[in-house]
């Protein structure tokens, strides 16, 4: 499945607001087929990172240093026109809110078929035909008459499909899926889950999945990125990751969350203090400040290293994370 | 065996709908027969999807909401219609923690300002107020240095701990929190969850908990309450509920989180529920859940079954699952 270069290569990523660094040094890549998930807490710059793929920072952030490669072709340094035809054709985004990422005055069908128009030139017939294709693969019932409707008219989880298959009408070759089920409830959130792991085997685009969920991450990733203070701190497969976590933050972020096997009504492990806000971190590590193995090597930045195969993380002490939980 | 200090009893919350131009108009049963009782110093959860009727069931309790009919009872006394005067000493007993500790807090109002509101509503004099401030904000974990801050210098972590010190300022005997660690970072629930564990064996406090995050229930509840679409699908001890299951919507429910475990998530049966949450304008007829039900056969769209007994432990509203012969 993983065959030959990746379709998505991010190489030391800097994002800055304001002078700070607050997306520092993220080099990552996914191949076509898999789905790589990049997991953390608000401010540690999962989002901004996927955002700056699609040249979409908020105005006052901009990529300061680093490459961003989809398959041959880097996108830093695009200007609007030329990401324009990269954007809802190559590489799609889908956000947590699919009722507010879609225009409420267009009906749906005509939203899913918009990027045909655009980028492949197709009548409105033609593509209002693919559209309705569309939307029968991604599990909207009776799509020829959901087309027609507005999205006030259908529910989150229905919303959500209409963006995903509005971001599959161009087979991109990447899909970044930013916290895409966060705004669903539970049992919404499973079908959507499942839809998406239906269409990686069918579609084969390389899927980056932004979310704060461990459930998320495990459920639906191959390989797991995890970011702090916007550094990623480990990274690997999955398995790997969830069985055998070698950072830290990694390891104490798993342990505080309540296992459905665990006991009952017991002290939860905690990390001390709050996640730093950006450009208040430490510097060397930047958890050194809740870290409980923390010492004086940790005044440097310790660089991301292997662990194992495929498995890297960024700690000067790696050996004695696994006496933490 | 003294009285439950909550008890609950076929309480309905029904919202009439305005009629706008060209609708219908109609009515909501948020909450359309829930009956249970809380112990003193336990852990009640409401748990369910949005459109459930678990916050309004908590806002009747604390008057937020009036009842339709059905009764609450606190300590034996019937509050389903207090209010006014009334209404307002029930406060010293009943108190509500948001999710959002951001939008509960008065910018503008210092940490002690907003911890000592309640007792000086309550006619605290001003130098019992500071002491009791200080003594809460050490009860939950804050220094003592945060007292003169503004909620803008404070963590969303430090902000929830101070609405649950205001919460605790007039020694309530009941908690309704109402998704209390939801909207706090995944590092900061578990200490906020071991500060409510802490105060519930210190202060013999009963929790009504609310929460779509079912690991988080099964950590703190004594107790469970499945609810759908304003009616009681399951209900039972935690062990219960969650080991054995019993109503075909509470296995969807908990089968659809995912465990942070990729290993066992792969193996486990999911069991995927297809349609949506109907709407709580026009429910179905029959068992609420008739629409989404993967076992459902034809007396279930005609008429809504009670909650029974079942074999785990729970009791569970399924004309399929539980021996209708046993009502509760």
């Amino acid at each position: 499945m993983s065959a030959g270069a990746p379709v998505l290569a991010i190489d030391d990523l800097v994002v800055e607001i304001a002078g700070n660094r607050i997306v520092d040094g993220v080099s990552l890549s996914v191949e076509r087929g898999r789905i790589r998930a990049i997991v953390g807490e608000s401010g540690c710059g999962k989002s901004l990172t996927a955002l700056s793929i699609l040249g979409l920072l908020p105005r006052a952030a901009k990529v300061a240093a680093g490459s961003i490669r989809l398959g041959a072709r880097e996108l830093t340094g695009l200007d609007e026109a030329a990401l324009a035809q990269v954007r809802g054709n190559e590489a799609t985004i889908i956000f947590q809110e699919p009722i507010a990422s879609l225009n409420p005055l267009m009906r749906v069908g005509a939203q899913v078929a918009e990027a045909l128009i655009l980028h492949r030139g197709l009548t409105m017939a033609a593509a209002r035909e693919q559209a309705i294709d569309m939307m029968a693969r991604v599990g909207i019932p009776d799509p020829a008459r959901r087309a027609m409707q507005y999205p006030f008219e259908l529910s989150g989880g229905m919303c959500q499909r209409i963006m995903i298959a509005s971001a599959l009408i161009c087979r991109p070759s990447l899909l970044i899926a930013d916290e895409p089920t966060t705004a669903l409830d539970v049992t919404i959130q499973a079908q959507i889950l499942e839809l998406m792991r239906t269409l990686r085997r069918e579609v084969g685009a390389a899927i980056v999945l932004i979310t704060h969920d461990m459930g998320v991450v495990a459920d639906l990733a191959d390989d797991v990125c995890v970011m702090y203070g916007g550094r990623i701190v480990e990274s690997g497969p999955v398995d790997a990751i969830f069985a055998a976590p070698r950072h830290p933050y990694t390891r104490l972020l798993l342990a505080t969350i309540p296992k459905l096997d665990g006991a009952r009504k017991t002290a939860l492990r905690t990390i001390e203090g709050m996640v730093p806000s950006a450009g208040a971190w430490p510097d060397g590590c930047r958890f050194r400040t809740r870290c409980p193995l923390a010492d004086g090597d940790c005044a440097r930045v310790p660089p991301l290293s292997a662990v194992a195969a495929g498995h890297e993380a960024a700690c000067w002490h790696v050996d004695r994370a696994e006496a933490l939980a | 065996m003294t009285a439950p200090l909550l008890q609950v009893r076929d309480l309905k919350v029904h919202f009439k709908l305005r009629r706008g131009v060209g609708e219908k108009g109609g009515v909501v049963k948020a909450v359309d027969g829930i009956s249970f009782d809380l112990e003193a110093g336990k852990t009640l959860a409401l748990v369910g999807e949005s459109g459930c009727g678990k916050s309004t069931t908590a806002y009747a309790v604390i008057g937020m909401e009036r009842a339709t009919s059905g009764a609450i009872l606190f300590d034996g006394r019937d509050i389903t219609h207090s209010e006014g005067a009334d209404r307002a000493a029930l406060a010293r007993d009943i108190q509500i923690v948001f999710q959002d500790p951001s939008a509960a807090l008065d910018p503008k109002m210092s940490i002690a300002d907003s911890i000592a509101e309640p007792m000086a509503i309550a006619g605290w004099p001003r130098g019992d107020r500071k002491k009791r401030v200080a003594e809460l904000l050490d009860r939950v974990g804050l220094p003592a240095t945060l007292a003169d801050r503004l909620p803008s210098a404070l963590s969303g972590g430090q902000r929830q701990r101070v609405v649950i010190a205001r919460a605790l300022a007039l020694s309530p005997r009941l908690l309704v929190l109402d998704e209390p660690v939801s909207a706090l970072d995944v590092s900061i629930r578990s200490q906020v969850l071991n500060l409510l564990i802490e105060l519930q064996r210190d202060l013999g406090l009963a929790y009504l908990f609310i929460s779509h995050d079912l690991s988080v229930v099964r950590h703190i509840a004594d107790e469970a309450l499945v609810l759908y679409l304003g009616t009681v699908a399951e209900r039972g001890p935690i062990d219960a509920l969650f080991e054995n299951p019993v109503h075909p919507y509470s296995q969807a429910l908990l089968s659809a989180i995912p465990l942070p475990d990729p290993r066992a998530q792969r193996e486990r049966t999911k069991i995927i529920l297809t349609g949506d949450l109907p709407s709580p304008l026009s429910p179905p007829s029959g068992c609420p859940f008739v629409t989404r039900c993967p076992i459902k056969v034809e007396r279930c769209a005609a008429a809504r079954p009670s909650l029974a007994q079942t074999m785990s432990g729970t009791a569970a509203a399924c004309f399929l699952r539980a021996g209708e012969h046993v009502p509760v």
